[in-house]
């Protein structure tokens, strides 16, 4: 187990490729699904405030 | 039967269709992610040069990919828009950036995290190393011009041109390590055919797809936030469902 | 569209085609100096700047590669099977380091006609495979030549030199 991480040596290298494309697939999603639940708060809060154009 | 395709360019209608089709590709790129990997690492061999290193190779290459298809996606968005002045079409457009830009970024740290033990060096001033990096300022200018200008069909426009300028860039990222002398080597993928061991293109090519089908995913969710704002005050905003 | 929008777009679009064209000039002229490196060949004809550093690429020359014995100091060839580029170096050298193989060094050309290197990058090559496929490609390839040098037809450039042909 501890060999298949070590990689012969290139670990860090490997690792520090699939961990940041990882890192980026997270954050990503997080953000758009976060910008989603903002957008429509925002969308509520224009409708309660009867501000509707 | 036939569809109406039309339909689909209208923001109401493809913010319903986004809605559904985000998450078949989230799931989809998630398991091909899983097949990708597995065949990556367990399947495909050892390279005769590169021994374990290569398999950078099936995160570098998708994402080197897919920074320049998102580019020349995000280029044509915002010509049709410019040209046709379709909301829908600069509003896709502005989602693919980011994405792009992401792309275009894991490209260039993985490509660092491969030179290094294999050329030894992190970063060279290579025709290639360069063209890439100067994709990724082209997403990033784009993303920054478009939202200093307050009006977004000016916004719109303004960021269009520079897409259509900053596409040039694309053929030469392609095409440097024929034109020059680089160090980085040449295409593995070509028109021709591709020189790579059965098990490491499957492997790659399931990366490949997994990534577009996360990039889609990601994008439609994205353009269904810039449709809603954009559209807010419209008939159709204010009866959806989800914002009552 | 009011005549200070018409303005504004008009500057952007002036700057854009600007911006352009300024790529385009840049591109055309640095059409030969984009290259990362020089080939011995450009080097023995004067190509390559003179007095001052520069980046010569190509293949490690077979049977080239002389470690000094203190460990540190390598001299090898590199080689873009027309002409031969004698290399100094003193350093740790990259893992795909290897005779035959692809390699950059930037350095100076001193008065010796030696190419005193201060950095040595390997150069590999768009093939993947497995070792047992490459022995098998290598065999081949051994067999080829021979077979090339019996009947006098000089052996086909190797294909690992795509860096030599421009």
């Amino acid at each position: 187990m501890s060999d298949f991480f070590a990689m012969n040596g290139y670990g860090f290298y490997i690792w520090g490729s699939y961990g940041l494309a990882l890192l980026i697939a997270i954050v990503e999603t997080a953000m758009v699904r976060h910008k989603r639940k903002i957008t429509l708060q925002q969308l509520r809060l224009m409708r309660d405030a009867g501000e509707e154009e | 039967m036939a569809i109406n395709w039309f339909k689909y360019s209208a923001p109401s209608t493809f913010y319903e269709l986004a809605g559904k089709l985000a998450p078949w590709f989230a799931w989809s790129s998630a398991i091909l992610f899983v097949i990708g990997f597995y065949i990556g690492f367990f399947v495909a061999p050892t390279d005769a040069t590169q021994g374990e290193a290569y398999r950078i190779m099936f995160i570098h290459v998708p994402a080197s990919i897919l920074s320049m298809f998102i580019y020349l996606i995000m280029a044509g968005y915002a010509a049709l828009g410019l040209v046709f002045n379709t909301r829908l079409s600069s509003m896709m457009a502005t989602a693919l950036a980011p994405t792009g830009a992401l792309f275009a970024f894991l490209s260039l740290w993985t490509g660092a995290l491969w030179g290094k033990p294999m050329w030894g060096a992190w970063w060279v001033w290579d025709a290639r190393l360069t063209s890439e990096l100067i994709l990724l300022f082209l997403y990033i200018g784009f993303i920054a011009l478009h939202s200093s200008i307050d009006d977004p069909r000016r916004a719109d426009r303004a960021a269009a041109l520079l897409a259509i300028v900053g596409s040039v860039n694309v053929p030469i990222i392609y095409f440097s390590v024929k034109w020059w002398n680089t160090l980085h080597q040449g295409s593995t993928i070509k028109f021709t055919g591709t020189s790579m061991h059965a098990a490491m293109q499957q492997a790659m090519w399931s990366m490949v797809v997994a990534c577009w089908l996360y990039a889609i995913a990601v994008v439609l969710t994205r353009v269904r936030s810039i449709i809603l704002e954009r559209e807010r005050g419209t008939q159709w905003v204010s009866e959806l469902e989800e914002t009552k | 569209m009011t005549p200070r929008r018409k303005k504004t777009m008009y500057i952007i679009i002036g700057a854009l085609a600007g911006l352009g064209m300024a790529v385009g000039l840049v591109l055309y002229a640095l059409k030969n100096n984009v290259s990362l490196y020089f080939t011995p060949t450009q080097v023995f004809n004067k190509e390559a700047p003179q007095g001052r550093n520069f980046r010569i690429g190509g293949l490690v020359e077979a049977g080239s590669v002389q470690r000094d014995p203190d460990g540190l100091r390598v001299r090898f060839n590199i080689t873009d099977t027309v002409r031969n580029m004698p290399v100094i170096y003193k350093g740790i050298l990259p893992d795909l380091f290897k005779e035959g193989k692809g390699v950059v060094a930037e350095g100076k050309l001193e008065e010796d006609n030696v190419f005193h290197a201060s950095e040595v990058l390997a150069k590999h090559d768009e093939n993947y495979m497995p070792p047992e496929a490459k022995d098998a490609l290598d065999k081949a390839a051994k067999a080829q030549a021979a077979a090339g040098a019996a009947s006098a037809v000089p052996a086909p450039v190797a294909p690992a030199a795509p860096a030599a042909n421009k």
